[in-house]
């Protein structure tokens, strides 16, 4: 893992392009992610930020562009292998593994840590039982983060909506990511619990030395951690810099914001 | 003509029209696949059950050879498997709408064994002996190379259908909405499309294909039996998989390949792995090209 | 976890179920040995034989969520390897007194080949979606059958006569717990573990189990070629009990029963599977023979594939649902 020391830009895509049929969800998309920073993705309902991450995380292939994580082209990669490179993420429409229990949903994550084979495990061996209660002990520190130790048996199903979201960003953790993508992580959270998850996950971003990548609708929730921040607009970069850049750039206010809140605030909040 | 170029033009002619058949049964899979993404096993015995509702009503009615009661039994035959497949649809398939894709195909593969069972029951266990529909002649013959009545019914009776089925699908409202359910439910059913009305129509006409090819492998193949849809409608199913799952052209095309790469494999190779032949062509385009020729890879929507 | 102790000894513990497991059906042999005619003691191996197949296949429809309704083709494999090297490679191996331990290696043998075939028949059609992996293995399912129809040195339609026995009842029914055992224990001691919930999350979401770093379609291949493993040793130890094989006995009718098990059972409960094995292997010699001969007609796959529907419609999680025997004790204890 030596790689990720000598290059600075941990994630790097380069004029990326997705084509859907007729429609271009994104369009000559760049960004590059320096080690340790925590970056927003913004834009309206449709702009294109799923597809982005879809495409820097291997779900979709790009029809043209490139991706490189650590110096490395995933463009030949499966979703697994980026994952086993050092990159997770959370979804959007929560994909939790309902049926199963809350740990479970983490451990499949950290599956990849794993050293025993499935022999192990058939048989019992030692190793089996070294390895699996590490990962249960590293599990329910995770776990702990986000106070959800009490509740690492109940079926991830039935957790109540915000505890799934904080779940999804648990599980992203314990596949020992460098990058985390996180997408819409607030989504149907209330003030309190916005503010709450923001302030762990600059913690988490410290503790774990994280380079984050945050997709949020919500845009002064972005404005508070985000050092720097993309906006997308139908697939293009329509502005890109530091909060205070965004929050004054017309183009964003306009095309993202509408022209009431341009109105409302005369410009510049 | 040589002697060999007579053979194998023969070979073309009867691969053709095995191949049509196929093709008829493969279009009911491959449009109830379309719309509901679910293999329906019980379509093979949907056709078996044609084939049956035939030949009593010929016992019944003590037809003559002839054209009419080649229309007659098409009708016959159509209308049984539309009630059918609509009851098998309505009473099975339809509780399940929602329910995991695996419980849905457990219930068809259930269906299916269910109408063979019973039917071994109901109609008895060994072969019948399909009427005679058509009188067996020859209408053009050159050389040894031989143009039969049969063949030029079930290419014609197949052509008929499957260029109505086109019309259909592309010329009237009824085709656009299985179109657009086909290309998405949810979306299709919020432009107030009623998707139950659709599904049931996709069924009729899947199923009624199926019996007219009832009839035409009843008419060429005389032999019927219970279990006699179990094979003719995996190689059906293969053919529609060969050609592009969901793919209503893929169907035809699979059919005619499927029909015209046994008849050679049978005339050229051996007769003994005629069966396992569909299946190896299975397994090498799922290697090779898993979407089938017409077909476009799908990418699951995250 | 508060678990005082160390993982050696956790090992050293581990030991004890089979070893009991073993003991206990040992005994249960005995009973049926003393008692049970022949034609009983049979069925007890038969449901040993059901047992194995609908715990191997729950592994890849249950646990996986993947749809294999080929699985006769694989018991097919490892019968006609086992009851083959039974026949030819015996000198080579144990005789007299140890000469019951054969019979070990020929199951295992079944089962690798049997593994064989699996591999080969996953590996193209897993990466697909599910629905491809139903047809390609009804498809093999029929593949074995027309090649075992037209090969001669295993008896083509005729079958294959005089396959030997381990020995006595007893013999044969240890042989088939111990398989009954490993089988389950096996299994069971996946799924309870991290490479068990990989395939887990396959069924529950393939696009997440990607995103979590989990090779997909290796985990379905491998459920797969165990699950293949298995059936091919219920096939090895069906044919050193009936002592005859025929193609015909492995038809897509054997693959539904396995099915029926699996869904009666519960789709991701092993326990479940033992249970329904039983009730499967049990119902049709002890109830629906006699209905038949009162009704004259074999009534026999018409109720199994209503009670299929019906299931479905429903109580589509089987009998157990993915819980498993114990979960059922701790529920009335609460």
């Amino acid at each position: 893992m030596t790689k990720y020391k000598d290059a600075p830009e941990i994630l790097n895509a380069k004029n990326v392009c997705m084509q859907f049929g007729g429609l271009r969800a994104v369009d000559n998309f760049n960004i590059c992610l320096k080690q340790g920073e925590l970056v927003g993705l913004i834009g309206p309902n449709g702009a294109g930020k799923t597809t982005a991450f879809n495409v820097l995380t291997g779900v979709y292939k790009p029809t043209s562009g490139d991706v490189f994580l650590a110096g490395e082209d995933t463009k030949p990669m499966k979703p697994f292998e980026i994952s086993h490179l050092g990159m997770s993420r959370t979804f959007q429409n929560i994909r939790l593994f309902r049926d199963l229990s809350v740990i479970d949903n983490i451990l499949i994550a950290a599956k990849q840590h794993a050293v025993h084979s499935m022999l192990d495990s058939a048989l019992r061996l030692p190793r089996h039982y070294t390895e699996e209660l590490r990962l249960r002990d590293k599990a329910m520190e995770l776990l702990k983060i986000f106070h959800l130790e009490g509740k690492a048996l109940d079926s991830s199903g039935s957790l109540p909506y915000g505890e799934q979201r904080k779940l999804e960003i648990v599980r992203a953790l314990a596949t020992d990511p460098k990058v985390l993508l996180l997408d819409e992580p607030a989504a149907g959270m209330n003030h309190k619990e916005t503010e709450g998850l923001m302030e762990t996950i600059a913690k988490i971003r410290r503790d774990f030395k994280l380079t984050v990548l945050l997709i949020e609708h919500d845009m002064k929730l972005v404005m508070g951690i985000c050092e720097r921040i993309l906006v997308l607009d139908h697939g293009v970069t329509i502005s890109q810099g530091s909060p205070d850049h965004i929050r004054k750039d017309p183009k964003v206010i306009a095309a993202y914001l509408g022209a009431d809140f341009a109105a409302e605030h005369g410009g510049a909040p | 003509m040589g002697a060999d170029l007579q053979e194998f033009v023969q070979h073309v002619i009867n691969g053709i029209s095995l191949g049509s058949i196929y093709a008829l049964i493969a279009l009911g899979y491959t449009m109830v696949y379309g719309i509901l993404q679910l293999i329906n096993f019980a379509h093979s015995e949907v056709y078996m059950v044609g084939a049956f509702a035939s030949y009593y009503a010929a016992r019944f009615f003590d037809t003559k050879p002839g054209f009419a009661t080649l229309v007659i039994l098409l009708f016959i035959s159509m209308t049984v498997c539309s009630i059918l497949g609509v009851l098998i649809e309505r009473l099975a398939y339809r509780p399940l709408r929602k329910a995991p894709k695996l419980n849905i195909l457990i219930t068809a593969i259930g269906v299916s064994l269910f109408l063979q069972y019973s039917a071994q029951i109901v109609f008895g266990a060994d072969p019948k002996v399909f009427p005679t529909v058509l009188e067996d002649s020859t209408l053009v013959k050159w050389g040894e190379v031989e143009l039969r009545s049969f063949d030029v019914a079930i290419l014609g009776v197949g052509l008929v259908f499957m260029v109505g089925l086109h019309y259909l699908i592309h010329h009237t409202k009824i085709g656009k909405a299985m179109r657009a359910v086909s290309s998405n439910s949810t979306a299709a059913s919020l432009m107030g499309i009623d998707i139950n009305r659709i599904i049931s129509t996709t069924f009729i006409i899947g199923s009624s294909l199926a019996g007219v090819g009832s009839v035409l492998v009843g008419m060429k193949y005389p032999k019927i039996d219970p279990l006699m849809g179990m094979l003719i409608g995996l190689k059906a199913f293969v053919a529609a998989v060969l050609g592009g799952i969901g793919n209503i052209y893929g169907a035809v095309l699979g059919g005619i390949l499927m029909g015209l790469s046994e008849e050679m494999v049978v005339g050229y190779l051996s007769s003994t792995y005629r069966d396992a032949f569909a299946f190896g062509i299975l397994i090498l385009i799922l290697f090779f090209r898993p979407a089938g020729l017409l077909g476009k890879a799908s990418q699951e929507k995250v | 976890m508060p678990s005082p102790s160390t993982p050696s000894k956790m090992f050293q513990k581990s030991l004890v179920t089979p070893v009991a497991a073993m003991a206990v059906l040992a005994g249960l042999g005995y009973v049926i040995d003393v008692t049970a005619n022949q034609y009983v003691q049979l069925i007890f191996l038969y449901i040993c034989v059901n047992t194995i197949l609908a715990l191997s296949l729950n592994l890849v429809n249950g646990f996986t969520g993947q749809f294999s309704i080929g699985h006769a083709g694989f018991m097919a494999v490892g019968a006609y390897v086992s009851a083959w090297l039974s026949m030819h490679a015996h000198p080579m191996l144990l005789s007299g007194q140890l000469e019951f331990l054969n019979y070990i290696l020929y199951a295992a043998a079944g089962g690798t080949f049997a593994a064989l075939a699996g591999w080969f028949v996953g590996l193209p059609s897993l990466r697909l979606r599910g629905d491809y992996l139903a047809i390609v293995t009804l498809g093999f399912g029929e593949i074995i059958r027309v090649i075992l129809l037209n090969t001669e040195a295993v008896g083509g339609a005729r079958g294959m006569f005089g396959i030997p026995s381990p020995g006595d009842f007893m013999t044969k029914f240890l042989l088939a717990t111990f398989w009954v055992m490993i089988t389950f224990l096996t299994l069971w001691r996946l799924v309870h573990s991290v490479h068990g919930r990989a395939f887990l999350s396959v069924r529950e979401d393939e696009i997440a189990a990607q995103a979590m770093g989990i090779d997909t379609t290796k985990v379905k291949v491998r459920a797969f070629v165990i699950s293949s493993f298995f059936a091919g040793v219920a096939g090895s130890i069906f044919a050193h009990a009936a002592q005859y094989l025929n193609p015909s006995t492995f038809t897509f009718t054997k693959s539904v029963d396995a099915i029926i098990m699996v869904v009666l059972g519960g789709l991701g409960s092993l326990t479940g599977s033992v249970f329904a094995a039983i009730i499967v292997t049990i119902l049709p010699e002890f109830v629906l023979r006699p209905l038949q001969e009162y009704t004259g007609v074999d009534l026999r796959m018409v109720i199994y594939s209503l009670a299929l529907i019906l299931f479905m419609i429903a109580r589509p999680a089987g009998i157990f649902g993915t819980r498993e025997l114990p979960d059922l004790f701790k529920r009335k204890a609460q």
